[in-house]
């Protein structure tokens, strides 16, 4: 059955050659130095790459270095060794094509939805009119209509996301990076909020890594799937999922091939799952 | 299921259970105010009665009609050193000029030192000294420097304003939420806008906690460098009543005092409320 590959030769082929991938990470290490003076290491010898319009998930056990992943990627935080790209570019700072979702809550809690989603063009020097109305049409776009004078504290978790995903989507990243984004939310508003980005990132051709720890979300949702060594993380090995989009995420998960391709995949995935849990258990005293 | 066949008469409408509670609240509340009236006109009474009979010596005690006489002899014919409101006044400025410049100045360093790491460690050993002289000891030496007008009274509320200011700024800015920071970051934000939208907003809440107790002792301030010598204020009122041994004159001051710092406080806490919009109700005015 050739629908699902396991491979570590994830460069696309001849089509690709002409566009440089969207993230690239080559043989990238970061070592921490803790506050005691020891250092330790959450990546090593890390290779990804992230094709243009690629949707890529990142599962691996907690702790294991998904998040410092990303940070790099952002530029907010500088590999040890190796390099990383962005469009062929080193990555030298903040790139202005990156957009970022966060775990936890990162809106500002005194500005009002409108004000929040108006933030990044506002900061990017567009002129206030048109950034508000471009604030109103994404607000729109998340179904939020009603709710653009309220405050973040004034709504639900579920709504709350709607903001953030207007707030990055609204710079029209090249490259949406996703550092568990969903992971707070219920069963139910979940599913749906899966929807409501897939639908949102389909059509702009942006390039997104997506983190979970949740593998049937990361197969409900991508094109290719990274699954990470226990710390320090290295990639262990990379499945192609070919289900076809557009995709629903509330009848997938009934889907015979999508079973088989989870099946597959948490094989590889079991076992750094466990030891990752078997490593908490022996640190926690 | 006899639970479900219960007559209904019996059960009280939730009307009704409301419109009891209501009225159990406002008996409470009446209660209340009635006892709190009742102490004030009792120990009033006491005292008045007591410095009467002379069981105490009204010279040395005071008595409330001759506090009461006292304030209404300031009103009407102005105190040894001018008229009444112009202590008032005079003290009132010495402290919102005190309490300005200190806030400023404050919350200024906070954030200053609250973002850079470098500044943040060299200067908090000296701010920690700094911090441990009794600030009421430096009127002496601001006396001395600046005189007895209103620039050493100033000074004083300036250096009770501003450790306290800038404790609080300092501590808000290192609490600002590092992802929100990040967020706002790879939204666009240069490190300027950052300080602006993000760091200031979020330590919003603590500079503002710290200024409604920081107002009160940029009074404390005032008064006390007026204490120490000044050409006028309250503070003066204060210790020239204590000079003539004008037992009434100490307390009438002091009620004085204790009307401006009142309104003062009632003033602060509107303008708290109209600041901080975007906060949650806390729970327990929630009804
Ligand atoms: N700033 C930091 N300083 C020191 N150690 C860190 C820092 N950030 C992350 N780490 C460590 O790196 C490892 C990977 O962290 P992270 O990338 O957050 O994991 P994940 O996102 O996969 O749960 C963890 O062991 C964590 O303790
Ligand atoms: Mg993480």
């Amino acid at each position: 059955m050739p629908l699902l590959t396991p491979s570590r030769d994830v460069q696309r082929p001849a089509a690709a050659g002409a566009a440089a991938p969207a993230i690239e990470l080559v043989n990238v290490s970061r070592r921490f130095v803790t506050p005691e003076g020891k250092a330790m290491t959450a990546l090593r010898d890390f290779d990804m790459v992230v094709g243009q319009g690629e949707f890529a998930c990142v599962v691996g056990p907690t702790g294991c270095g998904k998040s410092t992943t990303l940070n790099l990627v952002t530029g907010l935080a500088r590999p040890s060794a190796g390099e990383v790209r962005v469009m062929g570019q080193p990555v030298g700072g903040v790139d202005p094509g990156v957009g970022f979702v966060f775990q936890t809550d990162a809106l500002f809690p005194w500005r009002s939805v409108l004000d929040n989603v108006a933030a990044g063009p506002l900061y990017r020097g567009v002129p206030r009119k048109e950034a508000y109305e471009k604030a109103r049409d994404w607000i729109a776009r998340v179904h939020l209509a009603k709710f653009e004078q309220h405050y973040p504290h004034q709504l639900s978790g579920g709504m709350r996301k709607r903001v953030a995903l207007a707030q990055t989507f609204i710079n029209e990243p090249k490259i949406l990076l996703m550092d568990e984004p969903f992971s707070a939310l219920d069963v139910q508003t979940r599913t749906l909020m899966q929807d409501e980005l897939l639908a949102l990132w389909s059509g702009t051709g942006a390039s997104v890594v997506f983190v979970t720890h949740d593998l049937e979300e990361a197969v409900a949702l991508a094109d290719k799937v990274y699954v990470l060594t226990a710390g320090p993380a290295t990639v262990k090995t990379v499945f192609n999922v070919d289900l076809p989009r557009p995709r629903v995420m509330s009848e997938i998960r009934y889907d015979q091939h999508f079973v088989e391709v989870c099946k597959v995949i948490w094989d590889a995935l079991r076992e750094e799952v466990q030891i990752g849990q078997q490593r908490t258990m022996d640190s926690g005293h | 299921m006899t639970d479900m066949t219960m007559p209904s008469r019996a059960v009280p409408s939730s009307e009704d259970i409301e419109t009891a509670a209501r009225a159990a609240l406002a008996r409470r509340k009446r209660l209340v105010v009635g006892l709190r009236v009742g102490i004030l006109v009792a120990v009033l009474a006491g005292w008045e009665i007591s410095t009467r009979l002379e069981w105490i010596d009204p010279f040395f005690f005071a008595s409330p009609s001759g506090i009461f006489s006292q304030i209404a002899i300031w009103i009407t014919d102005g105190t040894s050193q001018g008229p009444l409101w112009e202590q008032v006044l005079v003290t009132l400025e010495e402290t919102v000029l005190g309490f300005l410049i200190g806030a400023v100045g404050g919350v200024a360093c906070g954030i200053l030192l609250g973002r850079n790491k470098l500044l943040a460690d060299v200067f908090s050993i000296y701010i920690k000294i700094a911090n441990s002289v009794p600030r009421v000891v430096l009127g002496s030496i601001f006396i001395i420097a600046f005189g007895l007008g209103m620039a050493s009274k100033v000074a004083l509320a300036v250096v009770m304003v501003f450790f306290v200011v800038f404790a609080n700024a300092f501590q808000g800015v290192r609490e600002a939420d590092r992802a929100m920071i990040a967020n706002a970051q790879i939204l666009g934000a240069s490190p300027v806008q950052i300080t602006r939208t993000v760091i200031i907003p979020s330590a919003m809440s603590w500079i503002l906690a710290s200024l409604h107790v920081s107002f009160g002792f940029a009074l404390v301030g005032a008064v006390v460098g007026e204490f120490l010598g000044a050409k006028k204020g309250i503070g003066l009122l204060i210790s020239t009543a204590q000079g003539a041994f004008n037992a009434n004159g100490v307390f009438a001051a002091m009620i004085i005092l204790a009307v401006v710092a009142l309104v003062v406080e009632f003033a602060i806490t509107w303008v708290e409320n109209h600041l901080v919009r975007w906060k949650p109700t806390p729970f327990h005015e929630q009804t």
